[in-house]
């Protein structure tokens, strides 16, 4: 039988506001308990919330960002449950008319193929507070320093057909919020998190089958061993003759498996009606207006850009615009080098990302910044090293810190470009080996490499390779 | 000095003119209220050491020159406003014990034009309520006869002002809480109107409805104390941002050419016939002061208790979650798991109207409830704005009754709710189009006071003030004192 799986996100990304959302207090993360909360995160009795207008602005950018509808009229509502770390008693969130509706981002699949996945809605709303347990020996503590944080949170469609697939819409929207500076993207601090809506059905089948919400991924590998095995476990029910059950469903990352949290029977009725407290959210078209004029270069247009100007393939820009930072560094690069755009990216996706990779490094702390590796660039392009010599190079400058040129100084890396010198090389080894040359000259085409290896390696690898290849070949030939 | 027939004017002029100082009146009002308290039991909390440090503050700065027009002048406010270090109770088991850590911004306003406050009043639990009786500390009793009620839920407010051991209070009117008390004890109420002040600190009943304003003996009064405490505030986002005019300057306009509508709907087969033969006398008034009269008509205001019972408990039951045992107020005693203290916090905390609007509420709101109740008589909220709106074409304001009896016995409508419920039939209609509302003493049954209700556009206070000015020139039902307290 063969199973198709359908999954939508549900992207939580926390906006980067100084304030919170509906009250003056800071947002900054890892502060002591509740040193981050006023009497408004407190839902102290006779408090009010006030919206924040940057986390709107914020919004408005994601919602223009994503070709979607900015709604002129959206409504705050309240969602209503109760829990210890949700001082309201309520949640302010929106409900029936979201400031952010129908838009779509395009991913890259593996085959290189594109894909658009819809998104249906992004919706401003606070964050809730914190449950402490850990060191409270038979008590549980509350911490509210999150309470009220601002979140946006994004509704993709049900378009999504693997775990490949999501992780690649998630890196996408991960990658898009960054862009627009409207979330730092930390997942570790809880920052960037999703819950995933997996479901499967037989392949051709039209109606969906199912669906279980999967809470709090907040990670892209949990992401994926979530769906993987959520998928794996729905198919067997199904193929035991089973029921999926409508529910929701927790990861348990350290054993690798979700679990049921509720069922839809015991899911809460939030009652969301109109907060009374708070106006309508009115945009009119001169404010969107403002909000685009202030939109940075997009992923998908920087990347076009990058495929025009530079005559990079699509895969290798992709890669390049993942993040505005990285885009920014390769240009950096190409600036300075003043030509060769292809052989700049291969360094930045190559040997950089490589190094960066193994410190595990952003790319804003790379040992090697722009103008280092623009350094060492110009010295291929302008033949003074090999690309190969240029390798150890650039293993030095990562260990060193030092210039390009410093390094090749220093070591003697400066490639022979004198033909006499390359000539008496290729002598001398020919020489050493007149079987091989006898063997050669008989035939045997593929010697060309080993005399190659050995001019080169007698010449310490700084032979120009192309005035080498054809020295010898004339050599050889007698 | 005589306490009993001061207005906040008298006072004002009495403070400014060195005939007594703003500790003494502060002192001769404490001792009122202390005389008062077993027979009215207006105050939830009086604060005399700080009002008498107040009181010596405001004479200092009076020393000094530094007096504005209130400066010394001692009032009180309804138990709903927080006020920074002082029990802050709603009338609630559930805030018996809560202290709040902030001023509301209409106490703020109040304080910061040198009024001196008395205490908290008494008022219904969290102003769910229209006879005194649901607070958790006891009935307020009416001055007129102790053995009524005093209306609700502002009934410490009115109680107070009306037996004048207060010269005027704050008060609260999410349905007619200001204006129905302010008639059951024959003084003067004004709710402003929705927006005109600030909400925060005053601990929301249903926000949506909710306006702070005053019971004063005269109009003179309500103009006065109006400017401090109106005004938009950051901190309030439904708050309007609109000039505040003074109120003051105004109430001697001329009434000549305006036009006063008498809602048909008002003057229902629910109004008590003596209770309409006042309202009637009143318009009488007002036309000898060159006012021309026609009815008018508001068809769906008879529909303003069924929606007002929708919409507010749907709004409390959202608002009173906070009140959860977790981080102030009642909680439980040893809480065996979480469901536990929610259960018995709140099951202790809250009293039975409060939970029977609780639930309510909850049910309005409820998957497959919602579009048949809550959304529907937010339609029909709509249609009552309309009508008011229709009707102020034609008239500058409008006139009625306040409520459609005088004052009733304590406990006669107790068990009662839906009775109850009707008091408020002719007030409601106001706060669900958010139209700024006043009632003015205009007469007596039996000894029981009688208001007239006065409903005016959007941000007519000036008028609205004006009119009853007029009205109190010529006429002394609100210098009347009850006889136990004269």
């Amino acid at each position: 039988m063969e199973w198709e799986t359908v999954i939508g996100l549900e992207i939580h990304a926390q906006l980067a506001t100084r304030s919170k959302i509906f009250s003056g207090s800071a947002t900054a993360y890892g502060a002591e308990p509740n040193t981050q909360a006023n009497l408004v995160d407190l839902g102290y009795p006779g408090v009010l919330p006030v919206l924040n207008g940057e986390a709107v602005r914020m919004a408005v950018r994601f919602g223009l960002a994503i070709g979607a509808r900015i709604a002129p009229h959206s409504v705050f509502a309240r969602k209503n449950y109760f829990y210890p770390d949700l001082p309201k008693g309520y949640q302010i969130s929106q409900y029936e008319l979201p400031i952010v509706a129908e838009g779509a981002l395009d991913v890259v699949l593996d085959d290189g193929t594109r894909k658009r996945i819809g998104i249906t809605r992004a919706h401003l709303e606070e964050d809730a507070g914190k449950s402490l347990h850990e060191g409270l020996p038979g008590v549980s503590g509350i911490d509210l320093n999150r309470a009220g944080t601002p979140l946006i949170e994004i509704v993709s469609e049900p378009d999504l057909r693997s775990a490949k697939e999501a992780i690649a819409y998630m890196k996408k929207v991960h990658s898009l919020v960054r862009y627009l500076e409207i979330c730092d993207g930390n997942m570790q601090e809880g920052s960037f998190r999703c819950d995933a809506n997996v479901s499967v059905r037989r392949k051709g089948a039209e109606k969906f089958g199912t669906r279980a919400e999967i809470k709090n991924l907040n990670s892209f590998r949990f992401v994926e061993k979530a769906i993987n095995y959520e998928v794996e476990r729905q198919i067997e029910i199904i193929e035991s003759g089973g029921k999926v059950v409508q529910e929701t469903r927790l990861y348990d990352p350290d054993k690798g498996e979700t679990r049921s949290m509720r069922s839809k029977e015991e899911a809460n009725d939030y009652r969301y009606f109109p907060d009374p407290d708070l106006l309508p959210v009115v945009l009119d078209d001169s404010f969107i207006a403002g909000v685009k004029a202030t939109l940075p270069e997009l992923p998908d247009e920087k990347a076009a850009r990058f495929v025009r100007d530079y005559g990079l393939s699509e895969y290798d820009a992709g890669v390049l615009t993942a993040s505005r930072e990285l885009g920014a560094f390769y240009e950096e690069v190409v600036r300075r080098v003043g030509s060769e755009p292809k052989l700049c990216a291969n360094w930045v996706m190559g040997d950089l990302a490589a190094f960066l990779n193994k410190d595990n490094l952003e790319i804003n702390e790379s040992k090697v910044d722009a103008a280092a590796l623009a350094g060492l660039v110009v010295r291929i392009v302008d033949s003074t090293i090999s690309g190969k010599i240029a390798k150890d190079v650039f293993q030095a400058m990562w260990a060193s810190g030092e210039g390009a040129d410093a390094i090749i100084e220093q070591k003697g890396l400066r490639q022979i470009t004198d033909t006499g010198a390359i000539e008496q090389a290729i002598e001398e080894v020919i020489a050493k080996n007149p079987g091989q040359l006898a063997d050669y000259r008989s035939g045997k085409d593929k010697l060309f490499g080993f005399f190659v290896g050995q001019v080169m390696k007698a010449t310490r690898g700084k032979a120009n390779p192309a005035q080498l290849n054809a020295l010898l070949k004339k050599k050889l030939a007698g | 000095m005589s306490a009993p027939a001061a207005t906040v004017a008298a006072l004002a002029k009495g403070l400014a003119a060195g005939e007594y100082s703003s500790v003494e009146l502060t002192r001769a009002y404490l001792e009122r209220i202390a005389a008062a308290q077993p027979a009215l039991n207006a105050f939830v909390t009086i604060t005399s050491e700080a009002a008498l440090a107040t009181a010596a503050a405001a004479d200092a700065a009076r020393a000094k020159g530094q007096a504005g027009r209130l400066t010394g002048v001692p009032i009180a406010h309804k138990d709903i406003f927080c006020t920074e270090g002082v029990r802050t109770t709603c009338g609630s088991k559930m805030l018996a014990n809560f202290v709040s850590p902030y001023d509301a911004t209409v106490v703020a306003g109040l304080r910061g034009a040198g009024t001196v406050m008395l205490g908290k009043l008494n008022m219904d639990e969290f102003a769910m309520g229209s006879s005194n009786e649901t607070s958790f500390f006891g009935a307020v009793h009416n001055p007129w006869d102790t053995k009524m009620v005093p209306g609700g839920s502002s009934g410490g407010s009115a109680a107070a002002v009306a037996a004048r051991i207060v010269p005027a209070a704050t008060a609260t009117d999410t349905g007619g809480s200001i204006r129905q008390p302010a008639a059951l004890c024959g003084v003067t109420g004004i709710k402003p109107t929705y927006g005109r002040c600030s909400r925060y600190g005053m601990i929301a009943f249903a926000s949506s409805l909710d306006q702070a304003g005053l019971i004063t003996v005269s109009a003179e009064d309500a103009a006065l104390l109006l400017g401090p405490m109106s005004g938009s505030d950051p901190r309030d986002s439904t708050s309007v941002e609109r000039a505040v005019p003074d109120y003051t300057t105004t109430l001697g306009d001329s009434l000549e050419g305006l036009t006063i509508g008498l809602v048909k709907e008002f003057f229902d087969k629910g109004l008590d016939a003596t209770n309409e033969q006042r309202i009637r006398d009143a318009i009488t008034v007002f036309e000898k002061l060159g006012t021309r009269v026609r009815e008018v008509s508001c068809p769906n205001l008879p529909l303003s208790v069924p929606t007002y019972y929708v919409v507010a408990p749907a709004e409390c039951s959202s608002n009173l979650a906070r009140f959860d045992g977790v981080r102030f107020g009642h909680r439980c005693k040893s809480p065996k798991n979480l469901l536990d203290l929610y259960c018995r916090s709140r099951g202790e905390g809250f009293g039975a109207e409060v939970k029977r609007r609780l639930m309510t509420g909850t049910y309005v709101l409820s998957a497959g409830y919602y579009d048949a109740y809550y959304l529907k008589a937010q339609r029909v909220r709509q249609l009552i704005s309309a009508d008011f709106a229709q009707a102020f074409q034609s008239c500058d304001l409008l006139f009625g009754p306040t409520s459609p009896t005088p004052a009733f016995p304590i406990g006669a409508k107790f068990d009662d709710p839906i009775t109850m419920y009707l008091n408020d039939i002719y007030t409601i209609g106001a706060n669900l189009a958010g139209l700024p509302g006043m009632s003015i003493p205009c007469g007596f049954v039996d000894g029981l006071p009688v208001g007239l209700q006065i409903v005016g556009p959007h941000f007519s206070e000036v008028r609205m003030l004006n009119a009853a000015h007029r009205y109190q020139q010529e006429t002394d039902w609100h210098l009347r004192v009850p006889a136990a307290f004269a």
